[in-house]
């Protein structure tokens, strides 16, 4: 009988440590079995998820608690299915401050991979900016730092360097989107020790493979590619046809994960940066980073059949 | 900014739809029942319309500088710049409305409001009865519920096409004072537009109407003051 109260005893305290582990790492606890597959930042060989979190407009919810509290969902179910690199800007509202509050909740995972933008004129304002931004995630410092949209490159590339000599940052990079000043992108690229560049790149505005990720792929440059559903039109765009049945070969289930398999499976491309507000597109995303991916021919046929539609 | 032509409009909207209408949801929800005060106010200054009374310009226009302030206030500064932080360079604007509302219509007392027939008279009217009194209606016949209803003096559109359509009843084209409420409209209906929101109808009406009551009151008075010159 004694022993019994002890097994019972035992029982319910490995069943109580069960609980309190999981609320304690509730991504920890719902993480998928299969981690995304990764690729190196050239620079340092540092492995990074294919798929990252993306917050334009998704996370500009200013001070309302419910919506909040779904972004944070989002980030858990991010973390918890092997995701990395968040990336957001000064630009995007409130996105930067939603992005602390969910860090702040999940207790900010060790994963994190920190991404974030310079985006003013004043080049001298720009360390005031990086140290607000900071601020409003909560993090010690960042991964990487980009400059936005080439927005006064030319002051805050120096102050950035600078900054990772330091070791206040990991990472440097630049960002542009729908395809505008590539000429500009690549001579940034070619003239100055980058880390990162972020661009569009989808089946639709593949401009980038012609110049900018052959010269990354050259220099050693990490490419992040935005926009990766034109905010989302080009699955609208897409809802109503069929996925063709060869895409069951690429083991993709819908729209999104067609088009990212594409994005990630060019040689050049580091991640892609989806964003969303719903935990169940999360996984959907994150379940796109796996084998198999495209070969060259295969993600030609994907180019075609969604430019035939 | 560079290469600007290359951006779309929907380049400029910083939240979605789903984000916006709940900041009207939740602005509501806080700030109940102002609402019913708000209303009372506009049913006030269509009252006063009829009322030949010797402060009704003072009245009308000290309400309307009111209701403007509080909608800078409440909502554009404290609630929406958190969602869009371009609403902060439409605060000088919303200040400058106001100041003209206090400096010409209160201080000097030189704007009488008054329904007058004709086409600017009847569109002047038209805009604050459907502002005061339809508007609350637009949200719920969309869908989206009483909620979300936008109030006159309480959210920003009601309240500038309200005023809008009262300076219209003023008897002249007074551009000075209508650039502020067209300027907001166009804004707003830019704003809708990248929504993809029904509603942007509403402040691009209220837009071309006002710009065309007020040149056609413009060269009426024009022609008045010609027929005043041959007779002399």
């Amino acid at each position: 009988m004694h022993r019994g109260k002890l097994d019972r005893r035992t029982l319910l305290g490995a069943l109580a440590a069960g609980v309190a582990a999981a609320a304690l790492r509730p991504f920890e606890a719902l993480a998928d079995t299969a981690a995304p597959l990764t690729k190196p930042i050239p620079s340092t060989g540092e492995q990074l998820p294919l798929l990252g979190l993306g917050t334009w407009i998704t996370f500009n919810v200013g001070d309302d608690a419910e919506l909040r509290d779904e972004c944070a969902d989002v980030m858990q179910a991010f973390f918890a299915g092997g995701g990395r690199l968040i990336d957001s800007s000064p630009m995007y509202g409130s996105s930067q401050p939603v992005i602390g509050y969910g860090l702040n909740r999940l207790g900010t995972p060790a994963a994190l991979f920190s991404a974030d933008k310079v985006w003013i004129s004043s080049g001298s304002s720009g360390p005031r900016q990086i140290e607000e931004s900071r601020a409003h995630w909560g993090v010690p410092r960042f991964d990487l730092l980009q400059v936005h949209n080439l927005l006064s490159w030319e002051a805050h590339l120096p102050t950035l360097f600078a900054m990772k000599a330091a070791g206040r940052l990991r990472y440097v990079g630049i960002t542009t989107s729908e395809g505008r000043r590539h000429d500009e992108v690549e001579k940034i690229m070619a003239a100055h020790p980058i880390d990162f560049v972020q661009v569009t790149y989808n089946p639709l505005d593949r401009e980038v493979e012609e110049r900018i990720l052959p010269l990354a792929r050259d220099r050693g440059i990490a490419v992040i590619a935005n926009r990766p559903f034109r905010e989302g039109a080009l699955i609208r765009s897409l809802a109503r046809e069929r996925l063709p049945a060869w895409a069951g070969e690429l083991a993709t289930g819908s729209w999104a994960q067609f088009i990212l398999k594409f994005i990630i499976s060019h040689p050049a491309v580091t991640c892609a940066i989806p964003a969303t507000t719903q935990v169940a597109h999360v996984r959907e995303n994150l379940a796109a980073a796996a084998e198999p991916l495209p070969d060259p021919a295969t993600r030609r046929r994907m180019v075609q059949y969604i430019e035939g539609l | 900014m560079p290469e600007w032509w290359s951006y779309s409009l929907s380049d400029f909207l910083l939240f979605s739809p789903r984000t916006y209408y709940r900041l009207i949801e939740r602005y509501n929800e806080a700030v109940w029942p102002a609402q019913i005060a708000t209303l009372a106010l506009g049913l006030g200054c269509l009252a006063l319309l009829r009322r030949k009374v010797w402060v009704q310009g003072r009245i009308i226009s000290g309400i309307l500088a009111v209701l403007l302030a509080w909608v800078a206030g409440a909502f554009l500064w404290r609630r929406y710049t958190t969602i869009n932080w371009a609403a902060v360079y439409v605060l000088p604007l919303f200040a400058l409305q106001i100041v003209l509302l206090v400096w010409i219509g209160v201080v000097r007392n030189r704007l009488t409001f008054q329904v007058s027939r004709g086409f600017t008279g009847v569109a002047g009217s038209a805009m604050l009865g459907f502002s005061v009194i339809a508007y609350p209606l637009v949200a719920p016949v969309l869908g989206r519920g009483w909620l979300q209803a936008e109030i006159f003096g309480i959210a920003p559109d009601p309240t500038v096409i309200g005023t809008a359509g009262l300076l219209l009843l003023t008897g002249r084209a007074r551009w000075g004072l209508l650039a502020v409420p067209v300027a907001w409209c166009l804004v707003s209906a830019l704003t809708l537009w990248a929504m993809n929101s029904p509603e942007v109808v509403v402040p691009a009406a209220a837009a071309i109407t006002v710009v065309t009551a007020a040149g056609f009151n413009s060269q009426k008075v024009e022609r008045q003051r010609e027929l005043v010159d041959d007779y002399r």
